[in-house]
């Protein structure tokens, strides 16, 4: 596993690759949370989703569709959260299930 | 303190660490392993990552993760990094860093790539070069929690000298409830080698790994194409999607 956080990766990574991440956002583990895309509606858990990181920021996309279900960016205002491309977010009470 | 700051400061178990280098362990001519005494740290479990800080004179930050080698029961915090020639922060921690040493950690990381013993099996694992460290982790877990799910470790290396935890993962195999492990060396094998002489593909996990049928966990880490050859090959044989976790390296590896 490796996200460097410096450099823009040519090749893809998986959602779990931003966990730490999601960490300073969420106070649950966001990567064993399921996304349902709001492009094409499919669900998968967000550590399966295909993660293009780097300096400008991270980008979660359905691995059907393509679509962005969640953009962090870290500007020096803050910590930006896009979610436009996600329906949904469901949380289990048990990650491990 | 910025407004930004105070609220991240409300969440303690992402903060950064301080580590110190206890112990190095050479694994292979290109990959080390960093035993950590790290305190406060906080029990991970096996899969989980790491993020490591080192900073410059300078101030100038680098950044990475690395999967956590070591047993969530070990008394001490190892990563197994590879030395990659460009990177920023590998030739430090694989070639210069010694005991004493300190630099910044925080975690664990990651609720996804994970497996506890509370989970059972069967275990299917599949590994490239370093991408055996969180496996390890698992393993390791599974040897010390006296678990005995099916397991297979199927690992691929360049050569033999590229394997690494060669001799504790003979050791773990040698056990009667030990796991199955199956090498396979794709750049040179040596005379009389049994084990598998090209990369990891459906043919081979049709053959050495546990039958969709049985219904395994497989994790599958390591460079990209690996990961996406063999996630591909377990669902072509019939392995359902939400049972395959996969773990990718970046294109520098790690």
């Amino acid at each position: 596993m490796s996200l460097d956080q410096t450099s823009t990766p040519a090749a893809p990574l998986d959602g779990n690759a931003a966990a730490g991440l999601l960490q300073e956002v969420f106070v649950f583990d966001a990567t064993s949370a399921t996304v349902t895309c709001g492009g094409c509606g499919a669900t998968a858990q967000v550590g399966s989703a295909v993660l293009y990181g780097g300096a400008m920021g991270t980008v979660l996309r359905c691995a059907h569709c393509d679509t962005p279900v969640l953009r962090l960016a870290r500007t020096p205002t803050g910590l930006w959260l896009d979610m436009q491309g996600a329906r949904s977010l469901m949380i289990p009470n048990d990650p491990q299930a | 303190m910025r407004e930004t700051d105070t609220a991240l400061a409300d969440r303690p178990r992402l903060q950064w660490r301080t580590a110190e280098v206890v112990r190095v362990i050479d694994e292979t001519p290109r990959v080390r392993s960093l035993v950590l005494s790290v305190p406060g740290w906080p029990a991970h479990r096996a899969g989980q990552h790491v993020d490591v800080r080192l900073t410059a004179a300078d101030g100038y930050q680098a950044q990475r993760s690395y999967s956590i080698a070591s047993a969530p029961e070990a008394p001490q915090l190892t990563l197994t990094v590879e030395r990659i020639d460009d990177g920023e922060v590998s030739p430090y921690l694989a070639t210069e860093a010694r005991a004493g040493d300190r630099f910044e950690v925080r975690g664990p990381i990651g609720g996804y790539f994970v497996w506890t013993a509370a989970l059972g099996g069967p275990l299917l694992l599949i590994a490239g070069g370093s991408g055996i460290a969180p496996l390890m982790a698992m393993l390791r877990h599974r040897a010390v929690a006296a678990s005995d799910v099916p397991s297979v470790l199927i690992y691929s290396s360049r050569t033999f000298a590229d394997i690494i935890y060669r001799e504790e993962l003979d050791r773990m195999a040698a056990l009667s409830d030990g796991p199955r492990v199956f090498h396979t060396l794709t750049r040179q094998q040596p005379a009389g080698w049994s084990g598998g002489a090209r990369r990891i593909d459906r043919e081979m996990l049709a053959e050495v790994a546990i039958a969709p049928g049985r219904h395994p966990r497989a994790f599958v880490c390591g460079p990209t194409s690996l990961v996406e050859q063999a996630a591909r090959s377990l669902l072509a044989l019939g392995h359902t999607a939400n049972r395959i976790k996969t773990e990718r390296f970046g294109p520098t590896g790690a």
